[in-house]
């Protein structure tokens, strides 16, 4: 049964991008002179499994560009090359091109095979002053053919092995079974060698042979069924015909073999790259992006799932020895059971979310490169720093957070640290720092962002702000206000919009991505000594922290990040717009009121907004005031999705299950809001409360 | 049924190794580096080893020459799995005790011809 290849390249693919992140880092530590071996044999590694991996599945474009790495690689092991900035810098760019190969092998998307090529020659050239190519490692001189010269109906084998050959697991019966299967074949041993008894070493091997071979076989497929021996005894491979003329043609141990397939590979290749460059180029196949259909999973955390799965099934064995015939006087120990069961239950939920959680190194792990090659292009000096790279992080939201990471990052470099002259200038060292730190609080994830840069030009944005209309002329802006504009759709401040960043899409873009991940994102910055940008996001997506909350006679579950507080409602401070739309006046602003059960449809059990409960949420930068029956529990829920369950539905973002059972709505804030505003129904009832107090 | 060890850094070239000589009927043990394997083979009496050569920890000639000098595993056969066809890796590797070697890249078929060649 043939073993289809495809199956493994998924494995493939995981492990040479992960291959691919080793050898750029790995790169990125190599400092120009120096040789640290072990560090160029982790990259030479890499380099060597990609291309082994590549070739044995057939991906054949990519084992002849990692031999070129791998060969420059191998040299500056040896010391036989210099670790130049430039080497390193080719060897960095060929693993971006790598990468592209690899990812277009996976997806089968475009690839830029003039790229390629160029990359190709790039990396041949820092081996032309050595004249090292990689395909035309062609053996010169004529090799004595092995074609089988007419005449000769076989062979007769002298075979002397020396005595070390049984000690290398070569069993000489082997290699007389294959050379029976080639022909008519006979065996004489000749026990001549053999010492006396007593003085016999069995591990030894002490038996010579003469084989004689008859039939159509060439010369080297002889060879080839000693080809793991030859160094290991003496072998003389006569033709049979012409033997008694030509005792001299014996032949020790033939190289022929290795030097023949060199020289097949050699003319092979130029043909086959043609083809294989069009084969690329032209794959588009149907297969779907796999980029995230799998997870590693570290066995310990697999471990911990067994155990907890092990110790349900005692407690579950336990109670139902306790239901067998269950009577009162157990209730302690059922209640014990009970608990034991709460608490594993709970534990295998935080195993099982352990499973989806990765070290945020793997959205971090791209940054050195990315800073390295950002900052020599603009002319900076910058000083990467990264800590918690442990903390881990559920893999969607790790997915998702790198792009306004990315960006943030790019923004500092691009906006925040100085040139180093200007640095000097301002008395800081010429390098500037950016410091990416990582850590858990609170049930969330904080990743920092900060630079030691020139901050945030308050007076800049400001002015910005009002050209763009975002800010009215006369209006006072707060400090904090001042820095939160930069998240404002449209703004930049960007005064030549360079490839770096600043295109004038950009931070809005940020701050949504972070809010769609049910996360937070604030500046803080303090002008000539740097900018901190402070992501909180939650651990997972599959959990949220919700506020359960009750309207008519139903439960809802506002997310607790979107809830900036709660209050009861201050009659004085409830307005009607337009005689229609309800606001409430909170401090200096004024927002609307949704009224939850008008959303929904559902029957109110208060119409009365005077002493009403009002949770004042944040979506989408716009605030509003949700009215609601009554506050209660705050808990974690898991959120189960309605649209793959039933339909998507506005103003709702999912559903869960909770403890007694019944089935709550998690509100979706950004889009309720936005409902309540299309609807323009903020309310078209006449406002209860003004019409109760008239009446009182 | 004869147990193979194979020894790969690699886990698709081990997921592709193990799948194949199970295929064919092998009990298979992995390792992941030349460490590991001695450690499985001290544990597990194994009759063929087939181990990659550029490896973390321990590359494959070491482990061979290492294995070698055990009494159980003086006469095993093991095989190298190596990209190089060039002599340099393959008379490394005999001297440190290696039976042969099958050069990178091969197929299923002919990993199961060499692996059915020397056991036999």
């Amino acid at each position: 049964m043939p073993i289809d290849m495809a199956q493994f390249h998924q494995t493939f693919f995981e492990e040479s991008f992960e291959g691919l992140d080793l050898m750029e880092s790995g790169l990125l530590d190599l400092n120009a002179g120096d040789a640290d071996i072990d560090l160029i044999n982790t990259i030479f590694r890499a380099a060597h499994s990609i291309k082994g991996g590549s070739a044995t599945f057939g991906f054949k474009l990519i084992p002849e560009f990692t031999h070129i790495m791998e060969t420059l690689l191998d040299e500056m092991r040896d010391k036989r090359r210099q670790v130049t900035e430039e080497s390193v810098n080719v060897l960095l760019q060929s693993v971006d091109c790598l990468r592209d190969m690899l990812a277009s092998e996976r997806d089968g998307s475009h690839l830029d095979l003039d790229r390629v090529k160029q990359h190709q020659e790039m990396l041949q050239k820092i081996f032309n002053d050595k004249e090292l190519s990689p395909v035309s490692v062609v053996s010169n001189g004529s090799r004595e053919r092995n074609d089988q010269e007419p005449g000769i109906s076989g062979w007769r084998i002298k075979f002397l092995p020396f005595k070390n050959l049984l000690s290398k697991g070569n069993d000489p019966v082997r290699m007389f079974r294959e050379l029976s299967l080639l022909g008519d074949f006979k065996v004489t041993v000749d026990t001549s060698r053999l010492p006396a008894f007593f003085s016999l070493v069995p591990e030894e091997c002490d038996l010579c042979w003469e084989l004689i071979l008859k039939g159509d076989v060439t010369k080297e497929s002889v060879h080839e069924i000693f080809e793991w021996v030859e160094d290991d005894c003496e072998l003389d491979i006569l033709p049979l015909s012409s033997e008694m003329s030509a005792g001299g043609m014996a032949e020790k141990s033939d190289p022929a073999s290795a030097d023949e397939k060199e020289k097949k590979e050699g003319s092979r290749i130029p043909e086959d790259i043609r083809k294989d460059v069009s084969r690329v180029g032209e794959k588009r196949n149907t297969q779907p992006s796999s980029e995230n259909s799998s997870i590693r999973v570290g066995i310990d955390k697999i471990d911990g799932l067994i155990n907890m799965v092990g110790e349900l099934v005692i407690i579950q064995s336990m109670l139902a020895q306790l239901g067998k015939d269950f009577d009162m006087n157990q209730l302690g120990k059922l209640r014990d059971g009970l608990s034991q069961l709460e608490r594993n239950t709970r534990e295998l939920q935080e195993n099982v979310m352990r499973i989806r959680m990765l070290p945020i190194s793997f959205a971090f792990n791209r940054f050195p490169r990315m800073v390295h090659d950002l900052s020599q292009k603009m002319g900076k000096e910058i000083e990467l720093k990264m800590s918690g790279e442990n903390t881990e992080l559920d893999k969607t939201v790790m997915e998702k957070i790198v792009d306004p990471l990315v960006h943030l990052v790019r923004n500092s470099v691009d906006h925040g640290i100085e040139m180093p002259e200007v640095r000097r200038e301002n008395g800081k060292p010429e390098t500037g720092l950016l410091h990416l730190n990582a850590y858990h609080k609170g049930g969330n994830i904080v990743i920092e962002i900060s630079d030691d840069g020139a901050g945030l030009n308050k007076e800049k944005i400001l002015r910005k702000a009002r050209e763009r209309g975002l800010v009215k002329e006369d209006e006072v802006v707060s400090e904090e206000g001042i820095n939160d504009l930069i998240f404002l759709p449209g703004f930049s401040t960007a005064e030549i919009v360079s490839d770096v960043s600043g295109r004038g899409v950009g931070m809005d873009v940020v701050k949504r991505n972070i809010h769609a991940l049910g996360g937070k994102i604030e500046v803080v910055s303090s002008e000539g000594k740097g900018t901190s940008f402070i992501i909180r996001l939650p651990l997972t997506l599959a959990i949220l922290d919700g506020q359960l909350v009750s309207a008519g006679d139903q439960i809802y579950i506002i997310p607790l990040v979107s809830i900036i507080e709660s209050l009861q409602i201050t009659e004085s401070n409830v307005n009607l717009i337009a005689g229609k739309a309800e606001v409430y006046k909170l401090r200096d602003e004024y927002i609307p009121i949704i009224r939850l059960y008008d959303v929904f449809n559902i029957p109110p059990r208060n119409t009365d907004l005077k002493g009403g409960l009002l949770v004042v949420v944040e979506g989408d930068g716009k605030k509003a005031g949700v009215l609601v029956d009554d506050l209660l529990d705050q808990q974690q829920v898991v959120i189960k999705s309605l649209e793959t369950n039933f339909k998507r539905v506005e103003g709702v973002s999912g559903a869960t299950i909770l403890g007694d059972g019944t089935v709550a709505l998690i509100m979706d804030v950004s889009s309720l809001i936005r409902l309540s505003h299309q609807a323009g129904s903020i309310n078209s009832r006449p406002l209860t409360f003004f019409a109760n107090s008239k009446a009182a | 049924m004869a147990k193979i060890l194979a020894v790969d850094d690699s886990a698709s070239m081990r997921q592709m190794v193990t799948f194949t000589l199970k295929n064919a009927g092998f009990e298979v043990v992995e390792a992941v580096d030349g460490q590991d394997a001695l450690k499985v083979a001290k544990t597990t009496k194994v009759n063929l080893v087939l181990t990659d050569v550029n490896m973390p920890n321990m590359d494959g000639i070491t482990l061979i020459r290492q294995l070698r000098a055990l009494p159980d595993y003086k006469f095993t056969p093991m095989l190298m799995l190596t990209t190089e066809s060039g002599d340099g890796k393959k008379n490394e590797g005999k001297a440190a005790g290696a039976t042969g070697w099958l050069v990178k890249p091969f197929n299923p078929d002919q990993l199961i011809a060499t692996i059915k060649k020397v056991l036999g």
